[in-house]
Parts: structure tokens; C-alpha cells; sequence
């Protein structure tokens, strides 16, 4: 099967259909509903399979269909489909991924009430991100990132009756949308340089060698080429989606979502945005590199952005309790590493990390899915514990997981992908910090990971919920062994030997020699995280609740300071949120006082206006008036007395009249 | 007095005319009145048919076709003058003509 | 001048007068009817087949039968009786309107030198009355159907019970 460019519209139109029918269905129709969804995403999950083998029979091209929106007078502005092996690997993994969720979702949700809505939300959310990797244009691209922020957003606050719920919901939107103006300024401002917004057009595209040229030739303020500072806009969108280093405050609350919207939103859809982004616009990012003597170069940027990203997510999940949380902040980690990879210049790796990630932490979602499910809702991993006997392949599949997320030697595809970043981190030219930073993270992602293991499955279990847990039913358990088998295998398609992915991407793709002590090195240090995890959490299990954490005993300071996530909640509220509020008061007093003065005032000179025109108008202009009004009712009261109400009479006099008339005619003919 | 068929068809249709004037000006009636002023307006049409018919250009069919469309707005206003009447009736419990005068002056 | 013209003027003019004159509401209404029916007939004498068709069509078999519903939904309470023809104080002024619109009428038709066409009329066909309606007077066909609708639709509206709030008598 193929499917040629100008046919890639269906993938992100058969979800939307899906949508569609969930919100006109009927409330109590959830099989309807999330029968079309499934149907809808496998459809498109074959689509993409189909727009893969094409894409492949010449990795080298980017296949487009352009069209034109709406005549703008001078010119059109035109959308297009654009189909690359980028997109086409993306699809097929958001679809992939996305349809098992589904799945795992039609038994997590049973139970609720709002059942119909929540596969309508879920599918515009799959559809829209679809929608941004079919895309040819940065202005389509817009419009479906924000249509799958406005998807997140009613996802996050899917249960709204909680107020948590709703605050998370209302903060991942505003957050984002601070990084989505800096898109939007960039998308005005690359429109206005260029003329454009097609990535690919035939030598017109942005994103070809003749507008990156121009584009790169100019400079704005600071000496900045104006490619460095469209891409640095650009950027900051992808910082907000992606939850980058400082708007990644939005990542770990969303959490309050439903644990599948959590898994699609951390794995498939929502933050693959950001690094999809920026793989997609790479060539507008690397054009300032032909620059040497440029102040700044936008991928140094990216990539000091995501090696903060690196480390902080990892620092932060140790100090974590919520299942759910650890997760999200060993999100924040793995995004930076790919925002690191991509500033350091090998965006192949990054999208390979993506893909993998997508699989390994869409697996470790719902497989906290699962233990929530089974556990009645616990999910402070203080008071589960001993969940590996009840929960045998939620715990196996949990496990496959997490050692792709610590990235356990050989086995396991995040070892690959996290090896091809740091690679690439070591190899890069302006700096060594971004690398070391990224080593640390290894250490700290090995050491939480096997926290979270130990904690949750190992041991006794240490409340209610956890006693009385129960494996889930087969619809949530297996898509965890489909995701498990991808989670484990998925790396071969990128080791140093055979870099079919990377070639795939990029034909110049090429493996340098001489990586295989750092493979050794990092070896090393996984095992250092497992070993220091193990020996705190594992030689001896947690025996109550109650009891305080190893690493807390220890080091209580630190630990409760990663346990409030290092204060940025508290800095923003107390930064951008009292600005927030200054402003809001300063513009209150305005308001009060002087605004509220000038109006009353010019209401009080209307009343006085209007008090003088009403002593004019009653004392002399009245009179006139009212005598001409007068005459006029008595002539009409005069001429109504002819009205009599007769018809008849009507009609006679209208006889008298014609006879009156034909005779005066007649008798003048006559004469 | 010589009359030509084009005088007696103009006499038939007067006829018919003065009898329909006469029923609605005399008749209480409001359905034999409505009924009166379709017998004037058949009296019009059976002029125009004569004009047309004996006048000097009867290939043209202009007069078939104003006649058509004279009996398509006579069915328009016998159906809005019934639904009057029926009105009428609704209102004050008889169709006498003189009797519905209530926006008289 | 035929024979076949007089009769049908006669009978037509005739059930007219006949029919104005009843008290039975009912019967005039019938008598009526004939007398369209005459008209048509006129029609089919002057050689327009078509309108004679649509005379019978719209006057004979519509309207005739709207005014017999009319007449039995709007019969007056048994103890009104029939409607009186005429008081005569109507009567009287009715036949000098009438009479003297007639006496000018005539006067003026008698009066006039009508100059008829010498030779017979071409048959004028359903056909070439199609292509008129189709090709020159397409317009007005549109112009007359809209019409027609929108009378009909208020015809509707005018004639359906008003909401139970409106002030109207009780049935």
C-alpha cells in the first residue's frame, strides 16, 4: 500500500471524523464512540504504515502538496501536505502508540461517567497532533499545536469537578501559551522576512537553501542574524510544549489528568510536539552556524536549555512520591536530552530517543495505569509495595520500562537512543558541559527508576488500596505487552552498527569511531545508579508508610527541597505571579480613581446638557409643537369619520365613482 | 345596429361583471362577496381573452399568458380571502360583513 | 356570430345572477361553479384550450371546493337561520351601482368602433404557450409561483388557531 502526499490529509481526518461523531453522539453512546476511535486511529495507524513504505523508496525527498488556502489580493496564502521520513516515523508511532492508549483507555475509563466525552477529547487530541506532523506549513502547524494545547487542556481537567483538576488544566494552557506568543511572533516575523510559510516549496520553502540564505544574511538587533532570532522564538513554543527549563512547571501537574491522557500527552502527542518542532525547522536553527563570528548561535541555546532540562527533571523526580510524578519529571529529563541532542546539532539522535521514549514511557504510564487501577486509586508510592505477586505482567511490563528508561545495557532501546545522545553531546564542538550534565542525569535516572521499582512492586504492601490489588482486565494488559515487546526491540533499529534510522532520516548520517569507551563509561554509570538505588531501597524494603526515605534520613535539607520540586512553583508565584498581581492593582487603582473619575465627570456635564435641553424644550420649543400636533389629530380625526368600517359602501362608492369617471370621458370623446 | 363578435363577448363580460358588482354590494355575506369580486375578475379575464382572440394580433398569446397568470393570483386571493373569512368567523362568530368594522374611525 | 357563443353567455350570466341571488349558501356556491364551468367553455370557444383547461382546474375544481369548506366551517348557529339575500335597504343602492356601471359599460362598448382582425386567428398551441412561459416570461412564472407560495403560507397562517393566550372567543 502506498499513500502519496496529497492523500496525507486522511491520517489526521479520520480521528477528526472520530471526534466529530463522539460530540454529536448521544451521551450513553460509548460504545459508538470509542468503537469509531479505535477504528479511526488503527485506520490511520495503517495509513501511516502505508506513507512509511513510500516515504522509503527515497528517503531523500520531501514529497509536498501545496495548495492555497484564501486569495489575500496580492498572492495567496497556501497550506500543504508535506511527506518525509520524519513524518511518516512520527505518524506511525503517534498512531501506533496513540491506538494502544486507546485501547488501554476503553477499559481504564469503563467506569466513567463521561465516558464518550473523554474518546472525543482523545481523539481531536490524537488528530490534531497528526495534523502538526502532516503539515507543510508553519501556519498549519500552528493551528494544530493549538488545537492539541486546547485537547490537553480538556484532558488535564478532564475530572474539572476537582479543583486540582482544574487549576493543572488552567496551568499547562497558560504556561504553554507564553512559549506558543513566541511562536507566533516568530511565524509574523518569518512570513514578513519571507513571503512563506511552506517548509518545502520547490526551491520557495523556508527551510530551502535560497530563503535560509537570506534569511541568515540579515541581521537585527544585537548583531543576532534574523535566522537566530526567528529560531529562538520558534523555540520558546517548543520549550512550552516540550516542558523545558523554565516552563516546565506545567509537565508534572498535569498529572491530574486521567493516567492514559497522562501517558499520550508524555509519550505520543503533546511533548513530541516540541522536539518535532524543532527537528522540523532544524534547518532554520543550523542556518546560523555557516556564521562563525554570530554572537549567538540558536542551537547553543537549545542545547544549554536542555541540558539544564537533563539534569533538573532528573534532581527532581528523586525527591518525588507520586508514582505519577516521578514519571513526569523523568519526562522533563528525557525531553531535555533530546532538546540537548538537537542543539548539539544531531537531530536524527533526538528523534530517535523520541521515538523510543515514546513507547518505554507510554508503557510506564499505563502501566502505572494499571497499578492505579488495581490499587484504588493509590498512587503515593509510600503506601503501596508487595504489587509484584498480585500484579505479575503489570509488574514484568513495568519492569521492561524502566530498564529502557535507566537504560540497562543492550537489551533495552532507551540504552541506544540515551548512547546516540550522548555521543553526540561528547562530540560537540563549543562545549563539554552539556555532556557532563547529561552523565549525571544517567546516574540520577538510573538511581529513581529503581526507586520507583523497589517501592512499588517490591517489599510488603504498605496501605489499603495496595493489599486488596487485583491484575487488570486484558484490555489494559495487553497493549502492555505490545508496548513492552516495542519498549525492548525498538533500539535496533539505531545501534552503532547498523544506524538505520539515523540513515534513514539523514543520509549524511555517518558513525564516528571510537564510541565505545564512552559506551563503556556510561555502562559504568548506569550500573552506579542501580547499585546506590538497590542497596537504599531494595536490600532493605520500607516496611510502614510512615517510615522516612533513605535518601531523606540522610540528607533532610536536599530532600525536602526536591520534594517542593526545587521551589519553582513558589519563585514564579512569587515572581511572575505578584508581577502578575501588582499589575493587576496598579491597573484596579487606575481604573478606580482615575479612569472612573474622567467618566464621571463627562456623566455629569451629560446630565447637565441634558438637564437645560429638557427646561428649553419644555418651556419654549414645546408650545409650537404641541399646537401643530394638535391640528394634525383633529384633520385625522376629521378624515376617519369617512372610514365608516362598511365594505360594502367601499365598494359602492368605488362603483359611483368608475361610473362618474367613464361618463365624464365618454361624454368628452363624445364632444 | 351592426354588433361584431368582438362587441358581444365585451357585453357578456360586462354582463357578468355588473351581476358579480351587484351580489357583493348587496349580499351580507362575506364568502358571496368574496365570491362576487371572482366573478368581476372572470369578467376581466374573459375580456382580455376577447382582445386577444379577435384583436389583431392572436399569434403572440400575450393575452393566454396574462390570463394564466391573472387565474394564478385569483387562486392566491380566493385562498387568502377564505383564510379572512375563516378568521372572521373565529373572531366574531358570524361572517357578516358590515358587522367586522372594527378599525372603522 | 354562433349560436354556441349566445348560449354559452347566456347560461353562464345566468347561473351568476342565480347563484347571487340564493339564500342557500351551499347552493350558490354550486351555481357558481357552473358558471365558471360556462366561462370555460368560453375559453374553449375562443380557441385558448389551455386556459379552459386551467379555468376548470383552478376555479371548477379548487376554488369552488375551498369555498364549500369555507361555507360549512363558518355556518352560522341553527337559530340564525339562512342568510337573508338582501335587506333591501342594501339592495336598492346595490342595483343603481350596479345598474348604471353596466349602462355606462355598454353604452361605451356599443358606442365604439371595434376593428377586428379580417382574417381567422393561427391556432395558438400548448406548445408555443410552453416556450413562452419558459423562454420571455420566465421571470414572471418565478415571480407568480413565489407568490402563490407565500399567499398560500399566510392563507395558512391567517386561517390556523391563534395560541391559547391570545384573546379570541371560546369555541
Amino acid at each position: 500500500m502506498r499513500v502519496p502526499a496529497h492523500l496525507l490529509w486522511l491520517i489526521p481526518a479520520l480521528p477528526l471524523l472520530a471526534a466529530g461523531i463522539g460530540a454529536f453522539a448521544p451521551r450513553t453512546a460509548r460504545r459508538t464512540t470509542a468503537g469509531s476511535a479505535i477504528a479511526a486511529m488503527a485506520i490511520s495507524f495503517l495509513l501511516s504504515c502505508g506513507a512509511l513504505v513510500t516515504a522509503l523508496r527515497d528517503p531523500a525527498v520531501h514529497a509536498v502538496h501545496n495548495f492555497a488556502w484564501f486569495d489575500l489580493g496580492h498572492g495567496a496564502l497556501r497550506l500543504g501536505w508535506l511527506l518525509d521520513p520524519l513524518t511518516a516515523l512520527m505518524g506511525v508511532m503517534v498512531t501506533l502508540v496513540g491506538l494502544l492508549i486507546f485501547i488501554f483507555s476503553a477499559g481504564y475509563m469503563a467506569e466513567d461517567a463521561n465516558f464518550k466525552q473523554f474518546f472525543c477529547f482523545l481523539s481531536l487530541f490524537g488528530a490534531a497532533m497528526l495534523g502538526l506532523l502532516v503539515a507543510n506549513s508553519l501556519l498549519l502547524l500552528f493551528i494544530c499545536w493549538e488545537l492539541v494545547g486546547l485537547a490537553s487542556y480538556l484532558l488535564i481537567g478532564f475530572w474539572f469537578h476537582q479543583p486540582s483538576a482544574a487549576a493543572a488544566a488552567k496551568k499547562a494552557f497558560i504556561t504553554t501559551r507564553i512559549g506558543d506568543l513566541g511562536l507566533l511572533v516568530g511565524l509574523l516575523w518569518l512570513y514578513d522576512a519571507t513571503g512563506s510559510l511552506l517548509f518545502f516549496d520547490g526551491g520557495e520553502g523556508v527551510l530551502e537553501a535560497g530563503p535560509l540564505a537570506a534569511l541568515s544574511a540579515q541581521t537585527t538587533v544585537g548583531g543576532l542574524a534574523v535566522s537566530t532570532a526567528i529560531g529562538l522564538l520558534i523555540f520558546c513554543g517548543a520549550a512550552g510544549k516540550s516542558g523545558q527549563f523554565p516552563l516546565h512547571v506545567w509537565l508534572p501537574d498535569a498529572m491530574e489528568g486521567p493516567t492514559p491522557v497522562s501517558a499520550l500527552i508524555h509519550a505520543a502527542t503533546m511533548v513530541a510536539a516540541g522536539v518535532f518542532l524543532i527537528a522540523r525547522v532544524y534547518p532554520l536553527l543550523a542556518a546560523d552556524l555557516t556564521l562563525p563570528s554570530a554572537p549567538l548561535h540558536a542551537l547553543s541555546v537549545v542545547a544549554t536549555i536542555g541540558a539544564i532540562t537533563a539534569l533538573l527533571g532528573a534532581v527532581i523526580a528523586v525527591g518525588q512520591n507520586d508514582i505519577k510524578r516521578i514519571l513526569a519529571f523523568s519526562t522533563v529529563s528525557q525531553l531535555g536530552y533530546m532538546m540537548l541532542a538537537l542543539g548539539v546539532g544531531s537531530w536524527v539522535t533526538a528523534i530517535f530517543h523520541l521515538l523510543t521514549h515514546a513507547f518505554f514511557k507510554a508503557l510506564l504510564f499505563l502501566g502505572a495505569g494499571s497499578v492505579i487501577h488495581a490499587a484504588h486509586h493509590e498512587q503515593d508510592i509510600r503506601r503501596l509495595g508487595g504489587l509484584r505477586a498480585p500484579l505479575r505482567v503489570t509488574f514484568a511490563t513495568f519492569a521492561v520500562g524502566m530498564m529502557a528508561l535507566a537504560g540497562v545495557p543492550f537489551l533495552f532501546s532507551g540504552f541506544w537512543s540515551k548512547e546516540a545522545i550522548l555521543h553526540a553531546a561528547h562530540g560537540w564542538s563549543v562545549s563539554q558541559l552539556p555532556f557532563a550534565a547529561g552523565l549525571i542525569a544517567v546516574v540520577l535516572t538510573a538511581f529513581y527508576t529503581t526507586r520507583l521499582v523497589a517501592e512499588v512492586f517490591l517489599g510488603t504492601p504498605r496501605g489499603e488500596g495496595a493489599a486488596r490489588a487485583q491484575e487488570s482486565p486484558a484490555v489494559m494488559t495487553v497493549p502492555l505487552v505490545l508496548l513492552a515487546v516495542c519498549a525492548a526491540l525498538l533500539g535496533f533499529i539505531g545501534t552503532p552498527w547498523w544506524p538505520w534510522l539515523q540513515r534513514t532520516l539523514d543520509p549524511t548520517f555517518a558513525t564516528e569511531p571510537g564510541g565505545f569507551g564512552l559506551m563503556a563509561v556510561s555502562i559504568v554509570l548506569v550500573a552506579t545508579g542501580l547499585g546506590a538505588g538497590w542497596a537504599l531501597y531494595a536490600r532493605i524494603p520500607r516496611s510502614s508508610a510512615g517510615e522516612a526515605d533513605p535518601v531523606e534520613r540522610r540528607a533532610p535539607r536536599l530532600f525536602a527541597a526536591l520534594a517542593d520540586r526545587l521551589g519553582f512553583d513558589e519563585l514564579y508565584a512569587a515572581t511572575v505571579g505578584r508581577l502578575n498581581a501588582w499589575t493587576a492593582a496598579f491597573a484596579d487603582a487606575l481604573d478606580r480613581r482615575v479612569w472612573d473619575g474622567t467618566v464621571r465627570l463627562l456623566a455629569g456635564l451629560g446630565l447637565f446638557t441634558g438637564q437645560v435641553t429638557r427646561e428649553t424644550d419644555e418651556n419654549l420649543i414645546n408650545g409650537g409643537f404641541d399646537a401643530a400636533s394638535g391640528g394634525l389629530r383633529s384633520g385625522g380625526r376629521a378624515y376617519s369619520r369617512g372610514q365608516s368600517g362598511d365594505t360594502h359602501s367601499y365598494l359602492r362608492y368605488i362603483a359611483i365613482g368608475f361610473t362618474l369617471i367613464a361618463l365624464a370621458v365618454l361624454l368628452g370623446v363624445r364632444r | 345596429m351592426n354588433l361584431s363578435p368582438l362587441h358581444l363577448c365585451l357585453l357578456f363580460s360586462s354582463a357578468l361583471f355588473c351581476v358579480g358588482l351587484i351580489g357583493a354590494l348587496s349580499r351580507g355575506n362575506s364568502i358571496l362577496v368574496l365570491l362576487g369580486v371572482e366573478l368581476m375578475l372572470n369578467a376581466g379575464n374573459i375580456n382580455l381573452i376577447a382582445f386577444w382572440r379577435f384583436g389583431p394580433a392572436p399569434a403572440e398569446g400575450t393575452g393566454v399568458l396574462f390570463v394564466l397568470f391573472a387565474i394564478a393570483i385569483a387562486a392566491a386571493e380566493a385562498a387568502v380571502g377564505l383564510a379572512l373569512v375563516i378568521a372572521v368567523h373565529r373572531h366574531q362568530r358570524n361572517i357578516r360583513l358590515q358587522e367586522a368594522n372594527h378599525l372603522r374611525g | 356570430m354562433s349560436l354556441a357563443f349566445l348560449l354559452i353567455a347566456f347560461l353562464t350570466v345566468a347561473t351568476a345572477a342565480v347563484a347571487m341571488a340564493l339564500r342557500n349558501l351551499v347552493r350558490s356556491a354550486l351555481l357558481l361553479g357552473a358558471s365558471w364551468a360556462g366561462v370555460a367553455a368560453f375559453y374553449l370557444w375562443a380557441g385558448a384550450e389551455f386556459l379552459a383547461f386551467a379555468q376548470v382546474l383552478v376555479y371548477v375544481g379548487a376554488i369552488s371546493m375551498v369555498v364549500l369548506f369555507a361555507v360549512l366551517l363558518t355556518r352560522p348557529s341553527r337559530d340564525e337561520g339562512a342568510v337573508s339575500p338582501a335587506s333591501a335597504g342594501r339592495l336598492l343602492p346595490a342595483l343603481i351601482a350596479g345598474g348604471s356601471v353596466l349602462g355606462v359599460l355598454v353604452g361605451a362598448i356599443v358606442g365604439s368602433p371595434l376593428r377586428t382582425a379580417a382574417k381567422p386567428p393561427l391556432a395558438f398551441t400548448v406548445r408555443e404557450l410552453g416556450l413562452q412561459l419558459m423562454g420571455p416570461h420566465a421571470a414572471s412564472l418565478v415571480v407568480v409561483g413565489a407568490l402563490l407560495t407565500v399567499a398560500l403560507l399566510g392563507a395558512v397562517v391567517i386561517a390556523a388557531p391563534g395560541r391559547p393566550g391570545d384573546r379570541e372567543d371560546p369555541r
